[in-house]
Order: structure tokens, then sequence, then C-alpha cells
């Protein structure tokens, strides 16, 4: 089969399509996820060698493992440490899954160990979100570094640290047993919400919001959805994520200043995204996972979507529904969150009463929000003066410049509010 | 970025076989699962419907279908990818399936990138108005 020019970009389009699962296959026939992504490279730039003279290959997923496969072999011929290789490929192999489906294997795809080894514990956050952009959503070391603002060595020593932990530790190539599934699910579902949010809300940097990373998060988040189809907390991830991301349009002003839900013009809202999320939503509750904390945020999430103005807004719902997830799940973020609600639902001052409660909460002393929506609440108290010198602190915790710079009008607009 | 993808084609005057429909609904599920696939449709032929409602040198006019002047559209699909080139490869599985699965099958497959969060807002790095 031939394909006209531009190979390049096209081996590189096959390699984002087809990586993570040549990987995961590599990994279980080599029993190191490290080396599989290696032997997977290696296919790679054979590729990038032949394909442009021979063409594309009318299989290229099969064409890079049988590459691959080849040359796992050759390497493990080569290597000076070929005994003991060989010693583990076949105990990897002793290990493999017989070609009988097993009752007890409930979750039987390589893709799927493949996640949870790149999200495993015994791994570093920064370890774990590198390694799973890196292994499953084909990215690479340079864009993974240009996402996160950090620099290219940077993110390669995460990569290799993290392979080197993986093979000390000497993580198996296989699903954790049912009674780890949870803790073990919940440590792959914060990474791919940790990546969305950077992209959501960028902790750093000149520009609001990152929408290329959302979409990876959220190319992540279905990915996870369609390997573990009957786990209610995917989908609420994923419903959660549809739904924000339906927001990013509108999220942007055109000079680049972030724009807030309440002023957000919501006509500009990815109706496609909203369609999905409510879809995902409603998955969540035929698998009767409502009380999820990720179902409970998506449920949260999908009433502002369902609100065809900011004003039509069910305020008492939302607050209920954070009312539950502060009982599932505490956290002071979602308690600041419940406040910002109650101040919609009940009035300012119930709000603030919530908020107030917060101030000495130390995992929220140097974050930006706290002061942001106290300020926000005493400013439609007419407490101008404070509201000023809130929004000001707010600004001066925060790192994202847009952020500051809105922080910064909204508390000079409150020094120029005349009192009531 | 998010792309759509026309299908357009002059259908051999026999049903589509069941081998190309099974085939594109693997296509389909594996596009799917990898989460890129966000939507996709068959369309009624303009035939069987298709109208349309147009406006030249001032006047409005309704015209039903069919609209012989240019290819039938047949289906769209919305993926959301990384690349152009991603596109493009996926495309090319979708047409090589009409080529090896229905002898005498022609048409092409549009695709077009939609608009989208980053073409709003964000000025592009060193534009005016950014630090």
């Amino acid at each position: 089969m031939t394909r006209p020019a531009s190979t390049h970009a096209a081996v590189e389009a096959v390699w984002r399509i087809e990586s993570a699962r040549l990987i995961a296959g590599l990994a279980r026939f080599v029993g190191d996820v490290g080396l599989a992504e290696e032997l997977a490279q290696d296919a790679l730039v054979a590729a990038l060698e032949q394909w442009p003279a021979e063409g594309v290959p009318a299989n290229p997923g099969g064409w890079l493992m049988s590459t691959a496969k080849h040359r796992a072999i050759d390497q493990l011929r080569r290597r000076q440490n070929y005994q003991r290789k060989l010693a583990e490929v076949g105990r990897m192999l002793e290990h493999q899954p017989s070609g009988e489906p097993d009752p007890d294997d409930y979750l039987p795809d390589d893709l799927l160990r493949l996640v949870f080894i790149a999200c495993h514990p015994v791994l570093r956050t920064e370890g774990r979100v590198a390694l799973t952009l890196r292994l499953l959503g084909g990215l690479s070391t340079a864009e993974i570094a240009r996402a996160f603002l950090v620099p290219e060595p940077t993110v390669g020593q995460r990569i290799s640290r993290a392979k080197r932990t993986l093979r000390e530790q000497d993580v198996r190539f296989e699903l954790p047993p049912p009674a780890d599934l949870p803790a073990r699910l919940a440590s792959v579902l914060e990474v791919v919400y940790l990546v969305f949010n950077e992209g959501y809300t960028a902790t750093a940097g000149a520009d609001w919001t990152r929408p290329e990373l959302c979409a990876d998060a959220l190319r992540l988040a279905r990915l996870l959805a369609g390997l573990l189809p009957d786990q209610p907390e995917v989908h609420g991830l994923l419903a959660l994520l549809e739904i924000q991301a339906s927001r990013l349009p509108a999220r942007t002003g055109p000079d680049g200043a972030p724009v807030l839900l309440p002023d957000q013009d919501r006509r500009r809202w990815d109706r496609l995204l909203v369609r999905r999320g409510l879809a995902a939503l409603d998955r969540v509750r035929t698998l009767g996972g409502d009380f999820g904390p990720y179902a409970l945020q998506a449920a949260i999430a999908a009433a502002h979507a369902q609100a065809v103005t900011a004003d039509e807004t069910d305020w008492r719902r939302i607050a209920a529904l954070y009312r539950v997830l502060v009982e599932v799940s505490p956290s002071p973020v979602a308690e600041l969150n419940r406040a910002v609600a109650v101040g919609r639902a009940n009035g300012p001052a119930a709000g603030l009463a919530v908020a107030d409660a917060l101030r000495g909460e130390k995992a929220l002393a140097r974050y930006p929000h706290l002061p942001a929506v106290r300020a926000d609440l005493l400013e439609q108290l007419g407490r101008t003066a404070e509201a000023a010198a809130e929004f000001a602190r707010a600004a001066e915790l925060t790192a994202n410049e847009r952020e500051r710079a809105l922080f910064l009008a909204r508390a000079e607009a409150a020094t120029a509010r005349p009192v009531d | 970025m998010r792309y759509l993808m026309l299908l357009h084609g002059n259908q051999p005057p026999t049903p589509p076989p069941p081998d190309l429909m099974e085939a594109i609904m693997t296509l389909g599920e594996e596009a799917t699962r990898a989460g890129v696939l966000l939507d996709t449709q068959g369309l009624a032929p303009s035939g069987a419907g298709g109208v349309r409602v147009e406006l030249s040198g001032g006047r409005l006019s309704v015209t039903d279908g069919p609209f012989t002047e240019t290819k039938e559209i047949i289906s769209y699909a919305v993926y959301e990818l990384r690349s152009r080139a991603e596109a493009v490869e996926w495309a090319t599985r979708f047409v090589t399936l009409h080529r090896d699965l229905w002898a005498g099958w022609e048409g092409d497959c549009e695709i077009r990138r939609v608009f989208g969060p980053e073409d709003f807002g964000d000025q592009p790095p060193g534009a005016p108005g950014q630090q």
C-alpha cells in the first residue's frame, strides 16, 4: 500500500494510535515496562527509517509489534546480562496468564495492566503523571515537558526514575488483586484528574488554561471507561471532565483573561461534550455509583451545565450535593466550594460563615481561592474594604499570571465601589 | 484538536456488503475505546428527504433532494486528536476498508478541523497584550 508525502508525520500518527497497545503487549512479553518502552521506541526508529522508502505497511501496528519482538530477542542475545534477562523472561512467562480465560482474571487486558503499572503507588506523583502520559497518552518527553512547563531533561529523569523504581521494587506486569483494586483505581483516577486540572487551571505560566492537556486527560479518561466499564467512579470522572471541558471555549476572554463560571457566555459551551458528560453520568446512575466523589462532582458540574443562564442555576441542589460530597470525601477545597454554593442558595452571610470556618485550615493557608471566595462574599455584603484586602491577598498567593490580574482588578473594583 | 470527517462517495447500486459494515463498526469501536471518536452517524441519501434552504441574490429558496451535482455525503464522524496526521491516519484506515471490501466504491473522506478552545481567547505567544 502506498501513501503520499509526509511519511514522518504519518509514522508519528501511527505511533500515537498504536504505542500504548504496543508497549502493553511487549511488557507482557518481556516482563518489564521500561524495557518494553525501549523496544517500542526502537521499532518506531525502524519505522522512521523504513516507511518513507517502503511505504506505510498495511497493518502498521502489527509491523511495529513484530519488529519490536525481533529486537527483543536480538537484544537479549547480545546483552552481557543475557542470562539474568533470560531468567527474568522465563519467570515472566511462568507468571503470564495462560491462553485459557481465568475466571479470577476479571480485568483481562494488557492495556489495563499498563494503566495500573504507570499509576503504581510506589511511584511519586510526578513520575506517575509523566509515565502515564508517555506510555498511555503516546506523548513524547518533549511534549510532556511543554505541557507542564518544565525542562525536558527533568521529564526524562522523572520517567527513567519511575522505570527504575518499578524494576527495583520488582513490580510485576499484573493486575492488582481484587482487594487492592479500590485503592489502585483511586491512584489511576487521581493521575488523570491531575493532568486535566493542570490544563484547566494552569498552576503557573502565562496562560490561564492549556486545552491540549485537558484533551489528553479526556482521552485517557475515555480509554479507562472502555477498559473498566463497570466501575462507576471511572464514568464519574469521565462525566466530570467532559462537562468541565465543555466550558473551555467560554473560560477565556478575547484578551486571554479568565472568565469565571457566572460570567461565561454559555452559548459557547461545547454541547457535544455536555451531552457526552450527561451520558456518562447516566451510566454512573445505572451502575448505582451516585455517591462516589467523582460522581458527585460530576452531578454538580451537570447542574451548572443544565442551567441555560447563570441565574437559572439550581444553587440549592448544588449546595446539597456539596454537603454530601464533603461527607463522603472530606476536603477543605470542596468545603470552600460549598461556601460558594451556600452563598448563592442562602445568601452571602450564610456562605461567609462556611468560608470563615476554613480560615484556620492549614491546607488552605496559601490557597488563593480562600481569600478570593471570602472577598466575593464580603463584597456582596457591602464590606468593600475587607473584600479589597482579601482580593489583594488572593492575587499575592496565586502563581498564575492571568488569575493574579483578575484578582487585582477585582480588588480595585471593590475599593472603588461605594459602601451601601 | 477536533476534526470533522465527511465521507463523500458514489455508491455502487448494490447495498453495502455486510463485511464492510462489520469492519466499519469494529474500527469505530476501536477509535471509541481509544478515546478519540466522539460522535459518528450515517446520513440518509439526499434523495430520501434531503432539502436545501438557500439564499442567492437576495432570494430564499427551498429545494428538495436529490442533489446530483456532487457526490453524496454518506456519513460524518467527529474525532478529538492531537494532530492532522492522526486524522489522516484514521481516515486512511476508514477509506481503506471501502477499497478492500466494496468493489467499485469511489469517494473521499474530507477532513476539516473544527474551531476549538485553542482558537478562542488566548493569543499566540508573543502576540500584543501578553506579558
